[in-house]
């Protein structure tokens, strides 16, 4: 029963990647990433570390992925059709990628592991949070820094002259609806 | 049954494998900006199930297995604020977010 949902959560994972890579519309591309967010967080469930799938699903289905939705969103024009791929030999890429799956996957599957699966998991998320107040106390501290000063300087990067704006879709739609907003009140 | 008992550690590992590599070809390949961060967010990920996997299969008595993972999350946030202000800022000055477009340090 383990063994079908595993799989089937693998084939998900690896389906929903994949269509992130090969999808031509980079909305489409956004919206399976999602998808491989949450498949990712249901692995880390059946994993049983049940405070790193609920991080998962908030930090990256929550934050990240609407971070990116509004990236797109603002760098889209009206009539622009963006090129998927490379115009390069993309098969090199493919070759290089399987390769290093195939050099991985053998490895990795040849290494003798020292299981230790059959203990029951005694850090669960109250250790977790015991461990951060802790013995990991600087480096949580130092993760708080690295989050405030990624949010300053995101805020710096981003910020919008007024007098270089250029126009996104987002802008066109405004304009359009404020020029039928005009025509519908001018018949009235 | 629990998956430890059902599922090997191979199996996850190569999962993760397979992922990272979905992801490298999709930074190889993909031409915008925004594409090539898709691939380095499901490269993170794939690091993150190793991590995990590792910290239940061989040494689940210890915590330090998914303090990793979620500083790795945390990091992973950040990075892609970050970079995804550097999208707009880039698409702000020259209108593109084609990688192949920016060649101004191009000799």
């Amino acid at each position: 029963m383990v063994t079908v949902i595993f799989i089937a959560i693998a084939s998900l994972i690896i389906a929903s990647a994949a269509l992130v890579v090969v999808s031509r519309e980079i909305v489409r591309a956004a919206l399976w990433l999602i998808a491989t967010f949450f498949a990712v967080g249901a692995l880390y469930l059946l994993l049983e570390a049940e405070f790193i799938g609920v991080a998962q699903v908030l930090i990256y289905v929550g934050a990240v992925s609407i971070l990116i939705l509004f990236a797109i969103m603002l760098t889209r024009q009206h009539e622009w059709q963006e090129p998927a791929w490379r115009a390069g030999p993309w098969w090199i890429a493919l070759a290089g990628a399987i390769g290093l799956a195939a050099v991985l996957i053998t490895t990795l599957g040849a290494f003798p592991w020292q299981l230790h699966a059959n203990d029951l998991p005694v850090s669960r998320a109250p250790q977790l949070g015991t461990a951060l107040m802790r013995e990991y106390l600087l480096p949580f501290q130092l993760a708080a820094v690295v989050l405030l000063v990624a949010l300053i300087g995101a805020v710096v990067i981003a910020l919008e002259e007024r007098r270089r704006r250029i126009p996104t879709l987002a802008d066109d739609v405004a304009a359009q609806r404020a020029t039928t907003d005009r025509t519908e009140d001018g018949t009235s | 049954m629990t998956m430890i008992e059902a599922v090997p550690l191979n199996w996850v590992l190569a999962l993760a494998a397979i992922l990272f590599c979905i992801g490298l070809f999709g930074v190889l390949v993909r031409r915008s900006l925004i594409g090539i961060l898709f691939g380095v967010e499901l490269m993170l990920n794939a690091v993150n199930i190793n991590l995990i996997a590792f910290w239940r299969y061989l040494e689940p008595n210890l915590v330090a297995g998914q303090v990793f993972a979620l500083f790795i999350i945390t990091i992973a946030a950040a990075e892609a604020a970050v970079g995804l202000a550097m999208v707009i800022a880039v698409y702000r000055t020259r209108r593109t977010i084609v990688a192949d477009d920016m060649r101004n340090l191009q000799g």
